[in-house]
């Protein structure tokens, strides 16, 4: 794995995917349709995808569910959540969930 | 002013809020021991950030190659919606305009061009106005992809000052802000559940479960709550 020519093919088949995608319309949208409950079934794509990358990292960054306090992912996480929420700055939330993250692990490990 | 350059102006806001992600986007790809041309390339050819984001994430935890085009599908499948609103605007142009402004097609771009081509009867000169604001998009794009390759580069060893984590609160930051939906928060706590308990599966199947299971959820939610956001989308041809 992440060899150059699995490297290659990964970036091919996003390259032919993304570009397929935003064609479609603009380029083949006489032959198209864009039904109604695809389009709603859009809006949770993206919540979707980034909770479930998410999730497993905060709670289980070594494979192993792990709430104890020597997981630092967790606060850092649930830190750059809340300052998203609160600020809506998402920049100032990553850097705050940072901050957190680093401290978390420097005060105990 | 020019629309070219009116285009591209109008696009500046979204030009400072993509850079911090070019950046953080750079410096993790490298961060996670891809090639520089990998990573440049991802920002040239692919040109579409959080799948990047998501592949790099993928690649380095092992997905195999599937995987990652299907996650890609399915993350970017959103542009066929932005295609289809943007088509009424460019049926009058010439083939190859359509093809060069359909691969520059960003969340960004769309949300500037469509706003400015709705007021208006026709598409006039909209066509300079959405180049600029795609290339302006595109430029900026790559100058932060390599901004942040070399802030990688010369850093060696960020991976274990905890650039791992960054990707984590990137993600965590950009889905909280959708949370307040809640049809959203429903899908995002089935697609979260899901993919803890799947995440021993191999080939990161566990992650296409997850969104099978979010957007199924959030749908049903939908229709049993009622759209809680407010706007409902334009009605596409």
């Amino acid at each position: 794995m992440n060899s150059t020519s699995a490297l290659v093919l990964v970036l091919a088949g996003m390259v032919v995917v993304t570009y397929g995608i935003r064609l479609s319309f603009l380029v083949f949208g006489h032959r198209l349709t864009f039904p109604g409950w695809l389009e709603r079934a859009l809006r949770y794509v993206p919540a979707a995808i980034l909770t479930a990358l998410v999730v497993p990292m905060a709670l289980a960054p070594q494979g192993v569910i792990d709430l104890s306090l020597h997981n630092a992912y967790l606060p850092g996480t649930v830190a750059a959540g809340a300052l998203a929420l609160m600020s809506r700055q998402t920049l100032a939330a990553i850097v705050g969930g940072f901050l957190v993250y680093g401290l978390w692990r420097w005060l105990l490990v | 002013m020019r629309p070219f350059f009116a285009g591209a102006r109008d696009t500046i806001p979204m030009l400072l809020g993509a850079a911090p992600f070019g950046l953080i986007f750079g410096t993790l790809a490298i961060g996670a021991g891809l090639p520089v041309w990998f990573t440049l390339g991802l920002s040239a050819l692919v040109f579409a950030g959080s799948s990047q984001f998501v592949a790099v994430s993928l690649l380095s935890s092992g997905a195999v190659v599937p995987v990652i085009w299907l996650t890609t599908f399915v993350v970017n499948l959103r542009h066929a919606l932005y295609s289809a609103t943007l088509l009424p605007y460019a049926r009058t142009l010439p083939a190859r305009w359509r093809w060069a402004l359909a691969f520059w097609l960003t969340d960004e771009t769309f949300a500037v061009v469509e706003n400015q081509l709705r007021q208006r009867s026709s598409l006039h000169d909209g066509a300079r106005y959405w180049l600029g604001s795609s290339l302006a998009m595109y430029v900026n794009w790559q100058v932060w992809t390599l901004a942040g390759v070399l802030l990688g580069q010369s850093v060696p060893g960020l991976a274990s000052l905890g650039l791992d984590f960054a990707m984590v609160a990137t993600f965590a930051a950009i889905v909280a802000l959708q949370l307040r939906d809640r049809s959203v928060l429903c899908a995002a706590l089935a697609a979260g559940t899901v993919a803890l308990l799947a995440r021993d599966l191999p080939y990161k199947l566990g992650l296409m479960l997850a969104a099978i299971a979010g957007v199924t959820t959030g749908m049903l939610a939908e229709a049993w709550l009622g759209r809680t956001d407010a706007p409902a989308p334009e009605e596409t041809p």
